[in-house]
């Protein structure tokens, strides 16, 4: 990894308050977020429930708009949704009514950038790039959990962003599918050459994917740690039962228990 | 063994041709062969109970009276303007209903102003038994064409409007955040998503507002009219023509199961996505 590392995406003091018009209240929800993402790397941001995870990464994406600071991505402040960033949703959210290679194509279409034709052949080769060619023509009804969410990131991948933004994308998918979408997420982004943000509650997988671990705190959430991934670039999935594996799996959660213990989340620190 | 598709963690296998048997011809159309048996049960015991004398055919016709009745009414030509004009009212309220209640159902769904403006009287309206507003429609536009295709305008307007309103009321947040987060515009998130999802409740209160039209016609013409076919079984059960009431009957039970069936294909060519649409 070069000395020099690009910032491809910058929050500096993120506040976020959310409005209960029926309580008539401020819920506090981030308070002061300060994170980094570079160019290339993938970060995992993993936290106690409810922290205000999702509700960063939608700020991030521009579907939410913040109270107070700021984030800048490329530079560029974000006050709204743009081309630069994609988000692939927890919900595989396809559109019933859009054949896998037209839901692939979706944002192309609102975007509007490139001919019809043009279009299509990009949505079929990112169909080919997440390992569903021969399913193009099918509705995401005739498929599994597993490449639904392929779909989803294809989608999200097809409008070539800047940024990728997946909150917990395996979060729905059954243990031993998740394991294998994580292989196959490591080699789509690497094929794809992105940068991206990365949300799960599994702490596994974060470090599994992941070049930087960032620990939310509970809400109103702040950064508490950052974790630096210290495994190799090419990972299989062996690698989750070397002991440095363990070892950073046990310092996470052992930050993460501590801070959900301060906030009555959970009611004893015994070990797991 | 050599083509065997092997799966990888890259590659998905392809879908390939069922090697599945094909189920016979009988044993694919078995409920429509039990359907089928079973009304030709019914008629035939229908013909014999008046053959037998166990009914008087006054009360009860006979299916040979009516197919005869049904006979004389098309070989005079009497019953060709009674169709005619029963069909021109249809069409006319029921298109009527479509180009009004479609438009304004997807208008009233999207936006919440204009539905607070028009909700107590499409409230009001959709409750009411249209028919009871038939003396008020004589009083407006008199016994001729104009009062019948006003009540079929009524009965069917209701359940589009109320049922596209629906619709695009219900979209899934999900979508929307999909939508947006791409950078939809309000106009493309109307056309790429409250449109399409609303079409199944759409085409839902088109064919309810079919019921409602057939409705509309036959009292219609009943309560008020000089021709068509709830006019013709009017004045036919009034002379104790039971064949040719039947006849009425019939026309309009085979015409509302066409149009029935007719909106059932355009239902299944758009809803092919929809996993429960099959079986």
């Amino acid at each position: 990894m070069g000395a020099q590392r690009n910032k491809k995406m910058e929050a500096r003091d993120v506040r976020l308050d959310f409005y209960n018009g029926r309580m008539n209240s401020e819920l506090p929800v981030l308070d002061g977020i300060d994170l980094t993402v570079y160019e290339g790397e993938l970060l995992a941001i993993v936290g106690p429930s409810g922290c205000g995870k999702s509700t960063f990464l939608g700020a991030v994406d521009g579907l939410v708009a913040v109270s107070g600071g700021e984030i800048r991505v490329d530079g560029v402040r974000v006050d709204r949704p743009g081309c630069d960033r994609a988000m692939v949703f927890q919900n595989d959210s396809l559109f019933p009514w859009r054949t896998v290679v037209e839901n692939v194509s979706y944002g192309l279409d609102i975007q509007n950038k490139l001919s019809k034709s043009a279009r299509l052949d990009r949505a079929m080769s990112l169909v080919e790039l997440v390992g569903l060619k021969g399913f193009e023509k099918h509705f995401p009804h005739e498929l599994s959990g597993g490449m639904r969410q392929r779909v989803n990131i294809a989608r999200a991948l097809a409008t070539d962003p800047e940024l990728l933004l997946l909150d917990e994308p395996f979060a729905a998918l059954d243990a031993q599918t998740r394991e294998f979408m994580q292989v196959e997420l490591l080699k789509i982004l690497g094929r794809a050459g992105k940068t991206a943000v990365f949300i799960t509650h599994q702490i596994d997988e974060a470090i599994f994917l992941a070049n930087r671990v960032a620990v939310f705190s509970a809400r109103p959430a702040k950064v508490q740690a950052i974790v630096e991934v210290d495994l190799p670039a090419h990972r299989s999935l062996d690698i989750k039962l070397e002991p440095r594996f363990r070892d950073m799996q046990e310092h996470i959660w052992r930050l993460i228990e501590a801070e959900s213990a301060r906030t009555g989340l959970i009611t004893s620190t015994v070990g797991a | 063994m050599t083509d065997l598709l092997i799966k990888t963690d890259t590659q998905a296998v392809a879908p390939r041709k069922s090697a599945r048997k094909i189920p016979g011809h009988w044993q694919r159309n078995e409920s429509f062969y039990l359907g089928l048996f079973a009304v030709i049960a019914f008629l035939i015991f229908w013909e014999m109970s008046v053959v037998w004398k166990l009914v008087n055919p006054l009360f009860t016709s006979s299916p040979v009276r009516i197919i005869r009745a049904g006979h004389a009414v098309f070989a005079d030509g009497s019953i060709y303007n009674d169709l005619s004009v029963s069909g021109i009212e249809f069409a006319l309220g029921y298109g009527l209903a479509v180009v009004i209640g479609v438009p304004m159902g997807i208008l009233m769904g999207w936006y919440k102003r204009l539905n607070a403006l028009c909700e107590p009287f499409v409230n009001a309206l959709y409750a009411t038994p249209r028919i009871a507003l038939m003396p008020l429609i004589i009083i407006w536009f008199g016994v001729d064409l104009s009062s019948k295709v006003a009540i079929i305008f009524l009965s069917t307007v209701f359940p589009i409007l109320v049922n596209t309103m629906t619709g695009v009321r219900t979209i899934d947040r999900d979508f929307v955040k999909v939508a947006r987060s791409f950078g939809a515009s309000d106009g493309q998130l109307f056309l790429t998503v409250a449109l399409p999802s609303s079409v199944p409740n759409l085409l839902t209160g088109l064919r309810l507002g079919l019921g409602h039209a057939l409705i509309g016609i036959v009292v219609g013409e009943m309560y008020g009219s000089s021709a068509g076919i709830g006019y013709m079984m009017q004045t036919a059960g009034a002379t104790f023509q039971t064949d040719r009431v039947m006849v009425g009957i019939i026309i309009i039970a085979v015409s509302g199961m066409a149009l029935t069936q007719v909106l059932k294909m355009i239902e299944d060519r758009f809803e092919m996505w929809r996993a429960d649409s099959r079986g």
